[in-house]
């Protein structure tokens, strides 16, 4: 069992919270990952590791309120158990070489790239550009540690409410037309905008990294349920990944292969969501009486 | 009615097919201690004892079956526990006839004796009632140290030995060394305990009741076993084997493989063991009382002839599949699959589609599986395997409407250990396939102290094989910690 040390809700539908689990906290290297169930009946979700800290012995996750999984979890309190936290799985960022490095998170894709921003833009010899997409300034987070971690941060909106209006695109092409010399892209968030970076890094030729938040069940390689295709080769995303060069990515197949379970995870919620509605007029009747 | 045809087996009683497609409950439900009886009566005890030899772990077939003739079944148990203590799971998982079974001279006339169900009842029938059905450890609450109660020889009793993997061959070696006196602790990537036979073989042919109740037995002899591990990333391989006098790596072969047919990306699309772990480890099958979801159309296609593919084939019967087809490109006669599986699965309305080869499998607009092509095949000439090789009879092309496919054509040794011993630079040896090359007879690998067995070494084999690795291995340690009182 994993205690919940500590939780922060980011925005009214990003949590982060603090698990006391000193062997993965000890081994965990930015752009890892962790799998979690948080009761017996629960499925297995990978979550990126956010941060990690081997002294106290914590790993920090931050998730957004999707499915029934992460709906309950963000119910879970300081002080509950999850009951299993298996980690850390996957291959670490390698950005060995490089030394003018974008990173580019989209919405909840900003907290798995938080991780590599921090640990990246202490090296002396490299420079970090971090630029963060989100629908509105509503959503904004983490934005004061990525600031204090070394890193130039540039923050853009769709609506233009904070910063600049428009997509991290927008801005990383403003910046490769003002002089940016990257040698690396790293981007992060849903498919789509990952796809969208990569479309735009192609025409430049500039090498991107970007992170696969495939389905999974165990994490280690052995149910391929997280495969995907890269430079026409399959590959399982749980141990061959998460990271892959954004190029070689087949993202009409990965977009739909995650679209999978859409059916299954909308009557999940469904029906967590009734029974907790109906659990809650038991309490009421039992007072009234 | 027992027959007394002393050519013939006693029968074992079935569920009836029309029950059982409905319920996960175990299909064989044993022996009688009468029919027990009756069909240990017919071993014929022969002195040269040729079902021995073809056992992998030489269980002494006739000592225990004669000991069941005295009406001794404990004294059977104990018979077999000298080369086997997972008895009741052998018995029900074995593939007897081609392995003792093939080898008894009352074959030769008639049947051969039912030696795996002799097994499984001897077990069975004198298993110590299960305390906890769901048993799991973790680090944050260990289990009690041993209590020194087997610990009968000092030289050994000092002695600490680290399992990856809690597999047939993990937990064979970690009971051996338990019964020695050893401290044994096992490691577990998944949250709960016994491999394969939990996420692989489904319940109606291996109760997990079996599974736990051989978990709390080696707890009760102070085993500890932590489940969330994966030894190389949540403690490294090399802190393992510096921390303890030796090692057992039972890793499984984990990654399961593809035909490389297009389509095979498609949603819908599964590798057996994908389907399996969905159903037998989260159970899947009672979404959304469970989380996991398991896509299960009513025409479901399984390629592959082995006993996984029966598995998956009767598991998604009994999951909501209206009609279930096996793919297979050889014939009946070839399959790898245990004949009793072959016999249960057809009796349960599963289709068998032989000499056909899938060439692609077709989606609809949203990327979910539509139907498959097929391609018909005739045997030729025999092949490396011994088999006669399935060759393809060009344009006879046609489709089948299925929504599920399950791909069983088996697996390759999990990657993960060989790249965490490239990442932490250990002289850990690999053959080209990817297994870890260990001695053939004491089961150590290029680094001293620390083993290996089951499909991590063999390639995807069988559970009496993985199982008899882990007790040889465990027989090697204990034979160099007597030798090596310092070591």
């Amino acid at each position: 069992m994993f205690k919940i040390i500590d939780k922060q809700n980011l925005n009214t539908d990003v949590v982060r919270m603090l698990i006391d689990a000193p062997l993965v906290a000890a081994n965990a290297k930015p752009g890892q990952f962790i799998i979690l169930r948080t009761h017996a009946n629960g499925e297995r979700i990978p979550l990126t590791i956010a941060s990690s800290d081997p002294l106290a012995g914590t790993v920090g996750i931050i998730f957004q309120k999707i499915g029934k999984t992460t709906n309950y979890l963000a119910q879970m309190q300081v002080g509950d158990f999850l009951s299993d936290f298996l980690g850390p799985l996957g291959e670490p960022t390698n950005l060995d070489g490089y030394h003018n490095i974008a990173v580019l998170g989209g919405g909840l894709g900003v907290a798995i790239a938080y991780p590599i921003v921090a640990a990246f833009s202490k090296k002396r010899d490299v420079n970090v550009d971090a630029i963060l997409g989100f629908r509105n300034k509503d959503l904004i987070i983490l934005q004061d540690d990525l600031q204090s971690s070394g890193a130039n941060v540039y923050i853009s909106t769709d609506d233009g409410s904070n910063g600049v209006k428009g997509f991290v695109t927008d801005i990383l092409q403003q910046q490769i037309e003002l002089g940016k010399k990257y040698d690396c892209v790293v981007a992060i968030g849903p498919m789509p905008m990952m796809r969208a970076v990569c479309n735009l890094t192609k025409t430049h030729g500039i090498k991107t990294i970007v992170s696969m938040n495939a389905t999974m069940v165990d994490g280690t390689g052995m149910c391929g349920c997280c495969r995907v295709t890269v430079d026409g080769k399959v590959k399982f995303a749980c141990v061959d990944g998460p990271d892959f060069d954004g190029h070689l990515i087949d993202w009409d197949e990965a977009i739909r292969r995650s679209a999978t379970y859409r059916p299954q995870e909308k009557i999940a919620l469904d029906t967590w969501r009734e029974t907790q509605s109906t659990q809650h007029e038991c309490k009421l009747g039992n007072k009234v009486n | 009615m027992i027959n007394t045809d002393s050519n013939k087996q006693i029968n074992m009683d079935n569920l009836a097919p029309d029950i059982r497609v409905q319920t996960f409950s175990e299909v064989a439900t044993g022996y009688t201690p009468q029919q027990a009886k009756a069909e240990a009566m017919r071993c014929l005890n022969c002195k040269n004892a040729p079902c021995v030899q073809g056992c992998p772990v030489a269980v002494k077939i006739p000592e225990f079956i004669e000991a069941i003739k005295n009406d001794d079944n404990q004294k059977a148990r104990e018979i077999i526990e000298q080369t086997n203590l997972l008895g009741d799971i052998c018995g029900r998982v074995c593939p007897q006839e081609r392995q003792c079974q093939s080898k008894c001279v009352r074959g030769i006339k008639g049947d051969s004796i039912a030696i795996g169900r002799l097994e499984r009842f001897a077990f069975d029938v004198t298993a110590p009632n299960s305390t906890a059905p769901d048993s799991t450890a973790d680090f944050t609450t260990p289990e009690p140290d041993a209590k020194g109660e087997h610990a009968t020889n000092p030289q050994l009793n000092t002695k600490k030995v680290a399992i990856v993997g809690s597999g047939p061959a993990g937990l064979s070696c970690a009971a051996t060394l338990a019964q020695a006196g050893i401290k044994v602790d096992v490691y577990e990537a998944l949250h709960d305990f016994g491999g394969v036979l939990l996420y692989g073989i489904p319940n109606f042919r291996l109760p997990k009741n079996i599974v736990a109740n051989f978990i709390d037995n080696l707890k009760s002899k102070g085993v500890r076993l932590y489940n969330n591990v994966v030894v190389g990333k949540t403690i490294k391989l090399s802190k393992i084997y510096t921390d303890y006098d030796a090692t057992f790596i039972g890793a499984g072969a984990g990654l399961p493989r593809f035909q490389g047919i297009p389509g095979e990306q498609l949603s819908g699309v599964y590798s057996a063991n994908e389907f399996l772990t969905r159903i037998n480890l989260m159970h899947a099958n009672r979404f959304p009382t469970f989380d996991t979801p398991v896509l299960i159309g009513d025409n479901v296609a399984i390629i592959g002839g082995g006993n996984v593919a029966m598995d998956a084939a009767r598991c998604a019967i009994r999951s909501g599949a209206k009609h279930v087809t096996i793919l297979y490109r050889r014939t009946e006669a070839e399959m790898p699959a245990r004949a009793e599986e072959i016999e249960h699965a057809k009796e349960e309305g599963i289709e068998f589609k032989l000499l056909v080869n899938p060439l692609q499998i077709i989606g609809d607009d949203n990327g979910f599986v539509k139907s498959i092509e097929l391609l018909k095949m005739q045997l030729g000439e025999p092949d490396s395997s011994g088999r006669r090789a399935p060759e393809p009879i060009p344009n006879s092309n046609f489709s089948l409407d299925v929504q599920t496919v399950v791909v069983a054509i088996g697996q390759t040794p999990n990657p993960l250990i060989r790249r965490q011993a490239d990442h932490e630079q250990i002289p850990l040896n690999f053959n080209t396939k990817g297994c870890i090359v260990a001695n053939e007879d004491d089961f150590e690998t290029s680094i001293d102290n620390v083993y290996a067995g089951g499909d991590i070494v063999t390639g995807a084999a069988t559970i009496i094989l993985a199982m008899g690795a882990g007790r040889k291995a465990a027989l090697s340690m204990i034979d160099k910690f007597k030798t090596h009182k310092q070591g």
